[in-house]
């Protein structure tokens, strides 16, 4: 699919596996950030919504080599031929041409998860329950965000509901919408300051700039998908993970 | 007392059928198939997909097998009104009705389902509306569509043709009609049915991000687009006569001449034959180039779980390779045996091949540090795609015994007509 380039605002996300501990804050401001449901039992994890997953990598070795690292992974909002806005049916996945964040309509989604189906990164989450909240916890609900309805796919959007709140608020002051910077959830969070966000269009930014690090790399990259989450690490055995290598892929270990 | 013949009068003109009570077991099992399939509708529509088996790995399951298998089934339908109609073999005519009944069965069968299958069936008509093009599955939803408008006017004058109903002069002027214009309805349908029986191999093809199922293709077509059509047609006409010899089987009736069915046996073997070369090449190029360009090995995405090379042996070799090379030797398909049990075994591929698509595809994981997920579909789930086949054997059963859905059978039976 052609897309129009013309933004000078691209946001994309650094993630240092240097610094994440695996606390799961991130995970978790991100599901009360964005009124993410619970289950009633949450024991089948296949069908929880973690729009802000985090797997735990090893290194394949015995103690006392062995070493742990982890792996935040929310929706990489594929910059190229976006495999998921491609294949919905009825365009209810769209990339912004202004930041290309990858949204999700909900109330255009028709739930056929073909999108589901096309996302490598497991990013996308159908509703198979209908929304439930333990008892007053409807009272802790952010009104800037909208509950989801059972049978639609819904997905992490880098809270993009902050920048717009942010634009308002720069339309308010009388300043320039377009130079607006925001912090998803999960970034402001994260304890360690593992998580950077801004924008990778702008040379001066953190994240334009630590993309280019050389510890820098992305999840999948053979496939094309140019994702606009990367990763940072300074051990070669965390970056191994980052690809299936071709002579010898390594067997599923993380979780 | 029950009469068991009280509707004899709807039998088609001159042609016996059973009584009521031996007709009762196709009612019986082809309702309970259909009950079993409401209820488990009525539990997924109710409370939701979580009652299947399906999950964030497993976003497609045991439905999307089943519609893709029963609309490349259903292929016979529209190669035999492309071969009678437009390329004009006459003797297809002995077996075009029951070809266009099948065909309905499946796509209605399918899209039925695939209303259950999304999470928002009230609005399966945004694909409509808010259409994108560049999605193969819009293109699938649109030809399906159009096309089961096709086959319900194709179905309406075999219906219309039913004793009773031709009493009536409009009925009787209606259907010649139909039957005058059907040779446009059959080229209608064979260029619906082009593009989306391909684009079904296409919603898989371009799965670019998941190298199980991503194939290179021509401009925006991937291989996977033309192999879903071949395989369509390779083994519609097939299934189009196994359920015209089943029929036979059960009625213990002649149908349709032996020469049809020894002509379908060589149109599935020859189109078979050259189908298999093509993906065999298909599957060599995507191990040898496509793959290893897309990080991964041939070997590693059958590495895991039950999911081994041996459907790769089952696939080509023994529903692929075997039955096409039988179906193509002229001394098969003199065998009604043999020749049967080559359909099967050809008919058993396709739906083999729609298999590996949807499960294994979603089965292996391409994050290297994700596993490999199984599937296991639910009794309401299996209930709604198994109420298809009670549906199919109430409306193929129904017809057959009040429709004169093949034209020589009176001929054929000459000591009981």
């Amino acid at each position: 699919m052609k897309q129009v380039d013309n933004s000078k605002l691209l946001w994309g996300m650094v993630i240092d596996l240097d610094k994440c501990i695996g606390c799961g804050a991130c995970s978790v401001s991100c599901q009360a950030e964005n009124n993410s449901p619970f289950k009633d039992d949450e024991s089948d994890k296949l069908r929880s919504m973690t729009w802000l997953k985090i797997y735990r990598l090893h290194n394949h070795k015995e103690f006392p080599e062995y070493r742990e690292a982890y792996l935040p992974r929310p929706c990489m909002h594929c910059d190229h031929h976006t495999p998921c806005v491609s294949v919905c049916p009825a365009t209810a996945t769209t990339k912004d041409e202004e930041g290309g964040i990858v949204s999700q309509i909900y109330t255009r989604c028709i739930g056929c998860r073909y999108c589901v189906a096309a996302c490598p990164y497991h990013a996308r989450y159908f509703n198979w329950f209908d929304q439930h909240f333990p008892a007053g916890t409807e009272e802790y609900l952010n009104p800037d965000v909208s509950v989801r309805m059972r049978g639609v796919v819904e997905k992490c959007h880098f809270c993009h509901h902050r920048w717009m709140l942010a634009k308002q608020e720069a339309a308010y002051k009388g300043e320039d919408t377009s130079k607006v910077t925001y912090t998803p959830a999960c970034a402001e969070a994260c304890p360690t300051g593992a998580i950077y966000f801004g924008n990778l269009k702008d040379p001066e930014s953190d994240v334009a700039k630590l993309s280019k690090d050389p510890r820098a790399f992305r999840l999948l990259e053979k496939l094309g998908t140019q994702p606009k989450v990367y990763y940072l690490t300074s051990r070669d055995w965390v970056k191994e993970w980052s690809d299936n290598n071709m002579t010898d892929a390594p067997a599923a270990g993380g979780h | 007392m029950l009469n068991w013949n009280c509707d004899k009068e709807l039998y088609p003109d001159g042609l016996p059928r059973c009584s009521l009570a031996k007709f009762s077991p196709v009612v019986l099992i082809g309702g309970a198939l259909l009950t079993w399939g409401a209820i488990g509708a009525i539990i997924c529509l109710g409370y939701g997909l979580n009652k299947t088996g399906m999950n964030d790995y497993f976003a497609l399951g045991l439905w999307i097998v089943f519609d893709l298998s029963i609309i490349a089934l259903g292929a016979g339908a529209f190669f035999t009104g492309f071969l009678n109609y437009v390329v004009g073999r006459k003797e297809l005519k002995d077996v075009i009705n029951a070809a266009v009944i099948i065909g309905f069965i499946c796509y209605s069968g399918a899209v039925a389902m695939l209303g259950i299958d999304i999470g928002q069936p009230i609005r399966g008509w945004f694909i409509f509306w808010h259409a994108n093009v560049h999605s193969m599955l819009t293109e699938v939803t649109f030809c399906i569509t159009c096309y089961l408008g096709v086959l319900l006017v194709e179905y309406l004058p075999l219906i219309l043709e039913n004793r009773v109903a031709q009493k009536q002069r409009f009925v009787r002027l209606l259907s010649h009609n139909f039957h005058e214009f059907m040779f446009i309805f059959a080229g209608t349908g064979t260029f619906l049915s082009f593009f989306h029986q391909g684009s079904l191999g296409g919603m898989f093809g371009v799965l670019f991000a998941r190298p199980f199922s991503f194939r290179e293709g021509f401009l925006i077509w991937p291989w996977t687009f033309f192999l879903f059509i071949w395989s369509a047609i390779a083994a519609g006409p097939a299934f189009t006569t196994l359920i015209v010899s089943l029929t036979e089987k059960i009625s213990g009736r002649k149908l349709i001449p032996y020469s049809v069915k020894m002509f379908y046996g060589k149109v599935s073997g020859w189109l078979l034959l050259t189908y298999i070369i093509a993906k065999t090449i298909d599957t060599l190029y995507w191990a040898l180039s496509t793959l290893p360009r897309m990080g991964v090995t041939f070997h590693s995405l059958y590495a895991e779980g039950p999911y081994g090379l041996w459907l790769v042996w089952l696939e080509l070799g023994l529903f692929g390779w075997l039955p096409a090379l039988a179906l193509v030797y002229p001394k098969v398909r003199k065998n009604p045996a043999l020749l049967m049990w080559a359909m099967v075994l050809d008919v058993l591929g396709v739906i083999f091949n729609r298999f590996v698509f949807v499960i294994q595809t979603q089965a292996i994981p391409v994050l290297p540090f994700e596993k490999f997920m199984g599937y296991m579909f639910t009794i309401p789930e299996l209930g709604i795609a198994v109420a298809v086949i009670g549906y199919g054997l109430l409306v193929f059963g129904l017809s057959y015994r009040y429709l004169p859905v093949f034209p020589r059978e009176k001929e054929l039976n000459p000591v009981e007509g």
